[in-house]
């Protein structure tokens, strides 16, 4: 094992291990980043760009940035709580989303962050795309009307499921996630059980049937902000602050 | 479909079916069958043992690549702002009505294509137009009349080509109505070499001593972002790895750049010479040369200069009799990506991959092409390379200012009488090149294409360096009666049709100001939206991924910095439409309007 360094984030003193990232060091230690591409079981990507922070003066991702050691970073200003709301309304306009009709509301980390965020109502004009959904497959849905491109389900089929079920077509604002097909997802070898599935951090890829299994009210973000688990770590270790 | 099966598996053998070279491939494919078929991306896929998608992806990335079938031939009128100043729109109108076909469409009989292409890098002789690889310059209504006609008896683009352009153009390997317009040579770039004098005296020292040379030179990156050469070198020669890539960055896409087209016509051999040099300082046997589609009229001419420096033992084992020096070079195809020139996103390319940057840490330097290091340099700094190992450090850091050392090739396009390619020592005043190039009384000249900025009139004083008025070579130039909003919008239309989608900023926030700006423009807009557009920008800056997305608002920011008043003049008084300028309730109620089969009834009367 190799040894630990230790880095400034918001003032407060961070052990990291060599080869993390800055976002991962910051989970470690009890501070939350906002994200929506990272996850801690695929590799860093890089496309939301709402964990961006300031590092030793210079914006960075967290995701993708690794830590290193008397690192000073901001994470908690004004100014990049400013920008970070901006990014997730462009992701709100740049889609179709519908939230009181989404099964996924609740369980859903762009919604989430705008509640954290206290975000009302875009400042962006809605775009409208024509989207499209496709129901083919018989146990997963996929509604590009909710997509936010963060290649989530792109990495985990290819590196956590071993297969290529999903990846981007087309570029600038005509990019959207296709399947490895003639454009059914029923003709892939997509399982209902996937992490591809599941890792979708809004509702573009649902399985189907089991949408209000748990009812709303009583889902994951429901009940505490998005951030809160990773917070709550430096709570526990230090009670007095 | 036996004989498409037939040929990919000749195609992807021939790249030893090797998914890297899923370029190529794809390049060949589609140029054989005008697409890339949905049969095609299976075939490929089973032949590179790769994934439909992934294929698929590559295809649907690239302006010359295609999944749905493109005519025989495709006219790609150039629409950047310059040739729009001179009549593109015209031209574009008669290509339409003789073709019958709107921009985006296929002929019926399947025979021709009209689109529009981004600066094609003749910013010099505007209007011009690809057809196939062919250039077509100087577009008149009447020569796209001409045009049409010639391609409808022919079916060959090669006859429209009746004048052949100025030197190499004239070569038979390259056989362009493309000029060069040279109007000043400068003694770094564009003057004489003979082959391998300047790669004697390098292997003549330690590679050490060539990278400390370029470090006495202090020799900075030509391609904009001006980073010092030498220690890039550095950092390559010193970085892990056994194998080490030198690549040349011959994507030149910045509209209004036509500098590199110049080189690599008239000084191939300094460029090679450069990239040679550097193979030895760092260490590399791979040298890339990536060259953005739109120059594929060049490829066969480089391919013959390479072919001669084989011969002449400049390249291959053991170059000049040095035991142990193995250098070679490969020409990289793009295929219609302005992102490419991104020196990650081009690295990526050449892999075979989406032209999507990369994430850094780590950099090219570290871990580029394949993994191995690798330094990206610009074609004209390889060509100061040469120049500065034959003549020597000291000789090259006495020309230009202290920050910039050597000359510049400037591209110089727009309002003027002479435009061209000008080689002048860094530090010289715009004023002063204004008029060198014969530009009268500009409005504003645009310098380093859409991601610099617009210079107004007050600041024709300032000098063209990295440490003022930086460039990677483009300066347009607009004259009195020009609009400066309208050109501001034609590059924020750029850099929506090239963003590459992958971040967040970039590609939402071009779209997002390109539409506001249309507001502004149609009289729509109010005061505050500066503002929107300014936050708008800042967040484009601060959070984009590569420098496309954190420059790509440069165009609005700067104008409305500089230019203010020529936008308050578009925000008219209307005391009726007070509240929201940028709300058509017309537009909003139309829908309604022919669901209900009737006018609202505000409208009625």
């Amino acid at each position: 094992m190799s040894e630990t360094f230790v880095l400034t984030i918001d003032g407060i003193k961070i052990e990291a291990k060599p080869g993390q990232t800055i976002l991962q060091a910051a989970d470690g230690g009890g501070v939350y980043i906002p994200r929506l591409c990272a996850h801690k079981d695929l590799l860093p990507f890089g496309a939301c760009r709402v964990c961006t922070v300031m590092v030793n003066g210079r914006p960075q991702a967290a995701c993708t940035t690794p830590a290193a050691r008397n690192m000073v970073v901001d994470n908690e200003t004004p100014d990049l709580r400013r920008h970070r709301a901006s990014l997730i309304e462009m992701l709100f306009i740049e889609g179709n989303h519908f939230c009181m009709f989404c099964e996924k509301s609740g369980n859903c980390e762009l919604q989430a962050l705008a509640y954290r965020f206290g975000i009302m109502v875009p400042r962006y004009p809605y775009q409208f795309p024509q989207r499209d959904v496709d129901a083919t497959h018989p146990e997963v849905l996929v509604d590009r009307n909710r997509c936010i491109l963060c290649a989530r389900c792109v990495r985990a089929s290819r590196d956590l499921d071993g297969k290529h079920v999903f990846d981007f077509v087309g570029r600038g604002a005509g990019k959207r996630i296709w399947v490895n097909a003639e454009g059914r997802l029923a003709d892939t070898n997509l399982g209902g059980a996937d992490r591809a599935v599941e890792i979708c951090p809004v509702g573009a890829i649902l399985r189907k049937r089991v949408g209000y299994r748990l009812p709303i009210g009583q889902r994951l973000y429901d009940i505490q902000p998005i951030g809160s688990d990773i917070e709550a770590k430096r709570q526990a270790a230090a009670p007095g602050r | 479909m036996i004989e498409l099966a037939r040929d990919i598996r000749d195609i992807c053998r021939s790249h030893g079916n090797d998914r890297t070279r899923l370029m190529d491939i794809a390049r060949a494919v589609q140029a054989k069958y005008g697409c890339v078929s949905s049969q095609a991306l299976d075939l490929i896929a089973q032949a590179v043992k790769s994934s439909r998608v992934e294929i698929e992806s590559l295809v649907s990335f690239y302006a010359f690549l295609s999944v749905q079938p493109k005519g025989k031939i495709v006219i790609r009128l150039c629409n950047d702002v310059i040739d729009e100043m001179f009549g593109a729109e015209k031209v574009a109108r008669v290509f339409s009505e003789e073709l019958r076909i709107r921009f985006g469409e296929t002929t019926p009989d399947g025979k021709i294509s009209l689109e529009y292409a981004p600066c094609i890098g003749m910013s010099d002789q505007a209007p011009a137009v690809l057809i196939n690889d062919t250039v077509v310059t100087y577009l008149s209504t009447d020569r796209a009349r001409d045009i049409v006609r010639v391609l409808r008896e022919t079916g060959d683009p090669r006859r429209l080509i009746r004048r052949l352009g100025d030197g190499n153009n004239a070569h038979p390997l390259v056989r362009s109505m493309v000029h060069n317009n040279i109007r000043r040579e400068g003694p770094v770039v564009l003057a004489p070499l003979t082959a391998g004098a300047a790669l004697r005296k390098a292997t003549a020292m330690s590679p050490v001593e060539v990278i400390n040379d370029i470090k006495t030179s202090r020799l900075r990156g030509r391609g904009g972002a001006g980073f010092p050469t030498g220690m890039k070198w550095e950092f390559t020669r010193g970085a892990d790895g056994d194998k080490k890539c030198v690549m040349c960055n011959a994507d030149e896409g910045e509209p209004g750049t036509f500098k590199d087209r110049v080189i690599l016509t008239e000084h191939p051999d300094l460029v090679f010479e450069g990239m040679t040099i550097a193979g030895y300082a760092i260490g590399a046997e791979l040298g890339i040369m990536y060259l953005r589609a739109e120059y594929a009229y060049l490829r066969a001419f480089l391919d013959s200069v390479l072919q001669a420096r084989r011969a002449q033992g400049l390249l291959g084992r053991d170059i000049l009799g040095k035991a142990g020096f193995n250098f070679d070079i490969r020409i990289q195809m793009g295929a219609g990506a302005y992102v490419c020139g991104e020196e990650t996103a081009m690295i990526s390319s050449a892999e075979g991959l989406r032209g999507d940057p990369k994430n850094r840490p780590p950099f090219p330097a570290q871990r580029g092409y394949l993994g191995m290091p690798t330094t990206v340099n610009n074609v004209e700094t390889f060509c100061c390379v040469a120049r500065i190992l034959d003549n020597g450090p000291g000789w090259f850091a006495a020309m230009g200012s202290r920050g910039s050392t050597g000359t510049k090739l400037l591209s110089v396009s727009g309002d003027c009488s002479s435009p061209g390619v000008y080689e002048v020592p860094f530090g010289i005043k715009l004023s002063d090149l204004l008029q060198m190039v014969g530009a009268e009384d500009p409005r504003a000249v645009q310098m380093g294409g859409p991601s610099g900025r617009m210079v107004p009139p007050a600041d024709f004083n300032r000098t063209i360096c990295y440490d003022d008025l930086a460039t990677g070579g483009s300066v347009m130039v607009f004259g009195a009666n020009r609009n400066i909003v309208k050109a501001a919008l034609k590059f924020l239309d750029f850099f929506v049709e090239e963003s590459c989608g992958y971040c967040t900023p970039c590609r939402v926030g071009c779209v997002l100001m390109q539409k506001k700006l249309e507001e502004i423009i149609e009289g729509r807009g109010q005061i505050g939206d500066l503002e929107y557009l300014q936050e708008l920008g800042s967040n484009m800056k601060l959070t984009s991924r590569c420098g496309l997305g954190q420059t790509a608002a440069n165009p609005v920011l700067t104008t409305i910095q500089a230019f203010r008043p020529a936008y308050e003049a578009l925000f008219q008084a209307r005391p009726h439409e007070a509240f929201l300028a940028s709300f058509d309730l017309r537009a909003a109620l139309e829908d309604s309007e022919g669901l209900a089969g009737r006018s609202s009834e505000i409208f009625a009367a």
